[in-house]
């Protein structure tokens, strides 16, 4: 059955028909719509939703939900989104699944409140200290953003690790036709198949991830984000705190292949290749769809996770083609284009970027005149 | 001089001792409220498991560690929100969360605030050292006026905040403080506490002898136990005055309310 639904309003969807059991927030636009939508909604599935003081409490409570066993989000916009990244980090090391949506808009600080930025795909990668295992997907619909939320919600549960899902205010607040997919529902949670005096809270069963038991089942475990042993008491044993780091880090190295989504668009002999996330994707899939009906050779790749980074298909792709050029529209300075230029190192393709922060989507003439002359 | 109480053993249950010897001084106030609280726990017959002991960072942050219970080491000033989710999801577990002063009415002010502004069932017992201890002795939102500390090598030039008043101000439905010297008391105020539905706040003067005592002069900790004795009053209200001295005693216990978890669970039903 198709509906017509806000970009929004499909995310929160989503979050409820993959199980959510509870959402912190605090209001920020492009994101409010989310909260809305969910303080009606998770009542009436028995679940819960609290509005915050702020940001770091938002997270904060999401976090303390998820370890009490409900699964739980919140979404955010830029400025939330910086409050949050220490709390990021301690949901990476304390292993405790959190989904943060971030819809984008145009930064830094207050920036363009209500308009169009995708300036922090750096910040959901790397913005909290420290190196730490997260997972970044990026919708370019509302029928993505709606799969991408119960994506991002089942990896989160089944890794033990923070993800984000990057829509942007277009996306947010865009209206559309939808066919809503089958609902991924969360994972259960996996219990320990040991005794509680045998339970040892961060040592990986079956290669990377922990089992987590349910409050009041006899387990009594420490959680700390302080580096520690498999006992979860903090440690600085230099041999303890590798282990730990090496563990958590391998969580999405290992599962790349299963984690990594992108779109290939009309890349049969493609001459030039396009490569750009969230509504820029969609307008350069307009752009590529158009030049190729005026017979120009180009193609587009449109990556859904973020990170992991598609840095190995991305290079078969090109390593395949030999385009002349690789053309990287985003409204930023050139955050995915330095991503393509990592994942390409050693190749002479020049990577060309398409880059404007004014509040509004790229021009497609922009993007046209980069494939023509860039 | 305080009276010798005797004490019955701390409850072997509660404490891990695998993880012992603990990382504070000797000396710290520290190991007194956690004594109690464990004591208290006993007490009250609580399973083991049933109890969620959540802190921030400091060294009181550390007491999560040692108590043998589901324990959660957050990060700095963050105690709070992550109890809020916690009890949100199981308003069945007993949550306590120990607080430094820094870490609970500093960095974490806000969420202090707002979590007896919605009176969750958490029981929150702010460690007041007046100091930040685990950094070494920079001063804290308590740090009196005059007192000189590691960043306020002049005096502290800024009045300093009253745990007692910001949470009856702000709507917490047990306000009570205590402090050090006279522990047995101290574990009848955490017990009333722990007991009480809504958000509960036991503000308890401790003594942090290696900075706090270092910069005014009491390095001893007898002497700092000294001083909470002689320096503070028995009252009803935390605005109550006496000389100098600090208020002391359970300031409010409101019965007259429904708590968060609670009222949630009743929306589902409706
Ligand atoms: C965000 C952040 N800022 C600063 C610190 C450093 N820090 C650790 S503990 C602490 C203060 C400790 O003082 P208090 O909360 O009063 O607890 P105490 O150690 O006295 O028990 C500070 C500033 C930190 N861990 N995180
Ligand atoms: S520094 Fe102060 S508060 Fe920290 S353990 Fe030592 S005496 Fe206690």
């Amino acid at each position: 059955m198709s509906k017509i639904l806000m970009g929004d309003i499909a995310c929160a969807l989503a979050a409820v028909d993959a199980g959510l059991k509870f959402y912190a927030g605090y209001p920020i636009t492009p994101s409010s719509e989310i909260a809305e939508a969910l303080s009606e909604l998770l009542p009436k599935h028995k679940g819960i939703y609290l509005q915050m003081e702020d940001e770091i409490g938002s997270i904060m409570a999401a976090i303390g939900a998820s370890y009490a066993g409900y699964p739980s989000m919140t979404a955010t916009s830029g400025p939330g989104f910086s409050l949050m990244q220490e709390a990021i980090g301690y949901a990476a090391m304390a292993e405790i699944p959190v989904t943060i949506i971030d819809v984008m808009r145009a930064g830094p600080a207050t920036g363009l409140a209500t308009q169009i930025g995708e300036g922090d795909l750096m910040q959901a990668i790397w913005g909290t200290h420290g190196d730490h295992p997260v997972l970044v997907f990026s919708p370019g619909n509302v029928r993505e953003f709606y799969i991408y939320t119960q994506k991002a919600l089942f990896w989160a549960e089944k890794l033990r690790v923070p993800a984000v899902v990057l829509a942007d205010e277009v996306i947010g607040h865009m209206k559309e036709n939808v066919e809503l997919p089958e609902p991924i529902k969360i994972p259960e949670r996996r219990i320990p198949d040991v005794k509680p005096e045998q339970y040892l809270p961060y040592a990986a069963v079956d290669g990377d991830v922990v089992p987590l038991p349910p409050l009041g089942s006899g387990y009594l475990w420490h959680m700390t984000g302080s580096a520690h042993g498999e006992d979860g008491f903090p440690t600085i044993r230099p041999d303890r705190v590798k282990a730990l780091l090496d563990r958590l880090i391998s969580k999405t190295v290992k599962h790349h292949n299963e984690l990594v989504e992108y779109e290939a668009y009309m890349l049969d002999d493609a001459e030039v290749l396009v490569v750009s996330f969230a509504s820029m994707g969609r307008v350069s899939k307009g752009v590529v769809k158009e030049l190729r009906d005026r017979g120009v050779k180009v193609g587009l790749l449109t990556p859904l996770t973020m990170w992991p980074f598609f840095a190995p298909e991305l290079r078969a792709v090109v390593d395949k083609l030999n385009p002349k050029k690789i053309v990287v529209p985003e409204i930023n300075y050139g955050q995915l284009r330095i991503l393509v230029e990592w994942a390409l190192r050693g190749t002479s393709v020049p990577v060309i970027g398409v880059n404007l922060v004014n509040g509004d989507l790229i021009p497609p003439e922009m993007i046209e005149e980069a494939i023509l002359h860039g | 001089m305080a009276d010798r109480i005797p004490l019955s053993k701390a409850p072997e249950r509660w404490i891990r001792k695998k993880y012992l010897p603990h990382i504070w001084c000797p000396g710290c106030g520290l190991g007194t409220v956690l004594r109690q609280l464990v004591e208290q726990f006993e007490k009250l017959g609580w399973n083991n498991d049933e109890v969620v002991v959540v802190t921030g960072i400091g060294c009181t942050g550390r007491a999560s560690g040692y108590v043998n219970a589901q324990t959660i080491h957050t990060i700095h000033g963050r105690a709070l929100p992550t109890a809020t989710g916690i009890k949100m999801a199981r308003p069945d577990m007993h949550v306590v969360s120990l607080l430094g002063d820094g870490d609970g009415v500093g960095i974490g002010g806000n969420h202090f605030i707002h979590a007896a502004k919605r009176n969750i069932g958490i029981t929150a017992i702010v460690v007041n050292n007046r100091i930040y201890g685990m950094t070494g002795g920079q001063a804290s939102p308590t740090t009196p006026t005059g007192t000189k500390s590691s960043t306020t090598p002049y005096g502290n030039l800024e009045p300093s905040m009253d745990i007692s008043k910001l949470a009856f101000g702000a709507g917490a439905t047990f306000v009570a403080r205590a402090h050090t010297a006279n522990p047995v008391y101290l574990g009848q105020v955490i017990r009333r506490a722990l007991e009480h539905d809504g958000f509960a706040v036991v503000e308890v003067l401790s003594q942090c002898p290696t900075y706090f005592g270092r910069y005014t002069g009491m390095p001893d900790p007898v002497e700092m136990v000294k001083w909470f004795q002689e320096n503070t009053f028995m009252a009803k209200s935390p605005y109550d005055e006496q000389e100098d001295k600090i208020p002391v005693g359970v300031f409010r216990d409101d019965k007259n309310f429904r708590e968060l978890s609670k009222a949630y669970r009743a929306l589902w039903e409706e």
